[in-house]
């Protein structure tokens, strides 16, 4: 580095300096304070100041029930949310695509992308209101056609539906936009050549459509296989609630919950650790996975 | 049975497919809409489904006439102004030097960011971070954790990457700096990617929770989305504690609470349907690099 070089770039390195600093400090900064995942962490010690306890705490985390049922709910919830909210877009991808009517299609669109941009403590809200056994308007309706009301938040099974039913709702719109950018670059001679060869247009999707997002769907899917360990916060913690704790307590509401509110710091950070090792391994292997079929990494 | 037909048939049974999800994503809206404009005893009983039932306003008067509802829509509306603009500039700087392949140390950068991307450090570090660093209770608290997010710089540096070389050379030959460069020729050629990252960072920024739940126990800096949940989870809320000044008048919770999740969502939808061509076009963007 002489100096005509740096006479050249050093207003470069003054501003990549500044991002550089915000990474070292917000996002190093919590790797290095990973280390109290073996330590006897508190907070009147510091980080630094606290004993070294070796592999003591994530002995304890692996004794905890606790622990199990919210590993075991993280990939059952993520699990369910894949086979539900996977296909969901692709089926309305392919008939947005089939539409002919211009302004039909705009509008719909428009309207199914707007969930995307709610929180998840707003739709928590409607959700509420929506499944509430007294006064929800979905129990009001069954009772009005005589059936019995349905606990959607309180009675675990029924939950799991109303947590299944929410994802659809906020992604299935949003969703498509991957599909139907597929789709756009696709020659639309292929469809005319197919219509004058007689193929209905059931047989055009199959033959036509489906193959030309199937690289795409088969991205998603591993994409999502990767994130299998990696669940929200929000989305759990606000739709959940006590009485179906034992399905709606997931890792990140965990850590939360041992870390935050009971403050058990260095559980908490064992729990988080191992959630970030797994993840990683599980990111790293759906990586392998793309490169084997489809040539290329998604990393 | 002829094609016509048969296309005509497929066409009407797709349409009315489409039509039903469309008003399945709509319901949830209308019915909050509903029961925040309806009466006490027609939301007990059941009655309203998507229409109000004995129209009333009251709800929403409550909202408006509670001074911290308004501050905290007000409060939100500046912090998300404030951390958008931060975001952009820092990913900016971010972003630029690493599009150009001479800079020594590029790929030592590139490595720090990119590795953030698969491995972080976990919320408890963090909370014990922002602790350390005396941000509790700050609103740079809210701000500084998410600062640059390494997806939407690797959008910005393709982007970036995808401008010219030509146009950078000729200003460099007439002698003008980097910064320069970038404020007179760069930045101006890309605007809708930095109104689509723009909108990324706002958004997230407006609906976000878990971090002013963790760092933020100062009424004066709830964000929208914080109050919002107190109010929704306090379920015997006729103490009304959250809502200053209001009375125990006939109104239902729920109705206040739908106003209330209605006064949330507005925001949103005032702004979606202009900036809706961003988020698609980012969206895209995002896919095929990421």
């Amino acid at each position: 580095m002489n100096l005509t070089y740096l006479k050249r770039y050093w207003q470069l390195y003054a501003l990549i300096s500044l991002p550089i600093i915000y990474f070292l400090i917000f996002r190093y900064g919590p790797m290095y304070g990973v280390q109290i995942a073996f330590k006897d962490f508190n907070l009147f010690q510091g980080i630094n100041g606290s004993e070294w306890i070796g592999f003591d705490a994530f002995r304890e985390v692996f004794a905890m029930p606790d622990f199990y049922t919210t590993l075991r709910n993280t990939f059952m919830l993520n699990f369910l949310d894949l086979i539900v909210s996977f296909p969901a877009p692709i089926i309305l991808a392919i008939m947005l695509y089939e539409v002919r009517f211009k302004w039909f299609k705009k509008i719909s669109q428009t309207i199914l992308y707007i969930p995307h941009f709610i929180s998840w403590v707003i739709i928590g809200g409607i959700v509420y209101q929506l499944f509430g056994n007294q006064s929800g308007m979905v129990n009001n309706l069954l009772q009005s056609m005589g059936f019995d009301s349905i606990p959607f938040l309180t009675e675990k099974n029924s939950w799991l539906v109303t947590y299944l039913f929410t994802g659809v709702w906020q992604s299935a719109g949003w969703g498509t936009i991957l599909y139907l950018a597929a789709l756009t670059g696709v020659n639309k001679e292929l469809f005319e050549a197919a219509e004058i060869d007689g193929a209905t247009r059931l047989k055009r999707i199959w033959h036509i459509t489906i193959p030309s997002i199937k690289p795409t769907i088969i991205t998603l899917l591993i994409l999502n296989l990767g994130n299998m360990v990696s669940i929200g916060f929000d989305r759990p913690y606000v739709i959940g609630n006590t009485a179906v704790r034992e399905y709606s307590d997931v890792l990140s509401t965990f850590v939360y919950r041992i870390g935050l509110q009971s403050g058990q710091y260095t559980l908490a950070t064992v729990v988080g650790l191992f959630q970030a090792v797994v993840g990683l391994v599980f990111v790293l292997g759906s990586n392998y996975l793309s490169k084997k079929t489809t040539g290329e990494g998604i990393l | 049975m002829s094609e016509r037909t048969s296309n005509r048939i497929f066409d009407i049974v797709n349409v009315t497919f489409i039509s039903l999800f469309v008003l399945f994503c709509l319901a949830p809206f209308l019915h909050t809409i509903a029961i925040s404009l309806s009466s006490n005893r027609a939301i007990t009983s059941g009655e309203v489904t998507i229409f109000p039932k004995e129209f009333s306003w009251d709800a929403y008067g409550q909202v408006f006439s509670d001074n911290s509802m308004l501050y905290s829509l007000g409060f939100t509306a500046l912090l998300t102004i404030a951390t958008t603009v931060l975001c952009l500039l820092f990913t900016i700087a971010a972003a630029y030097p690493l599009t150009k392949k001479k800079l020594k140390g590029r790929k030592l950068f590139m490595y720090i960011i990119i590795i953030t991307m698969f491995f972080s450090g976990g919320i408890i570090p963090e909370y014990l971070l922002i602790r350390d660093l005396h941000l509790m209770n700050s609103v740079w608290a809210l701000i500084l954790p998410g600062l640059v997010s390494p997806f939407n710089l690797i959008i910005l540096i393709s982007f970036f990457r995808g401008i010219p070389d030509s146009l950078e050379e000729s200003a460099e030959i007439d002698g003008s700096s980097h910064v320069h460069t970038l404020f007179k020729i760069i930045l101006p050629l890309s605007m809708p990617v930095l109104a689509t990252l723009g909108l990324f960072y706002a958004v997230g920024r407006w609906n976000g929770f878990q971090d002013s739940l963790m760092y933020i126990t100062d009424p004066k800096l709830y964000p929208l989305q914080l109050k919002l949940f107190q109010m929704v989870q306090n379920n015997m809320i006729t103490d009304l504690t959250l809502l200053e000044g209001a009375s125990r008048t006939r109104l239902t919770p729920e109705s206040l609470k739908a106003a209330a999740v209605v006064f949330a969502t507005v925001p949103i939808l005032l702004v979606y349907p202009w900036l809706q061509k961003y988020f698609v076009s980012g969206a895209m963007q995002g896919a095929i690099k990421g």
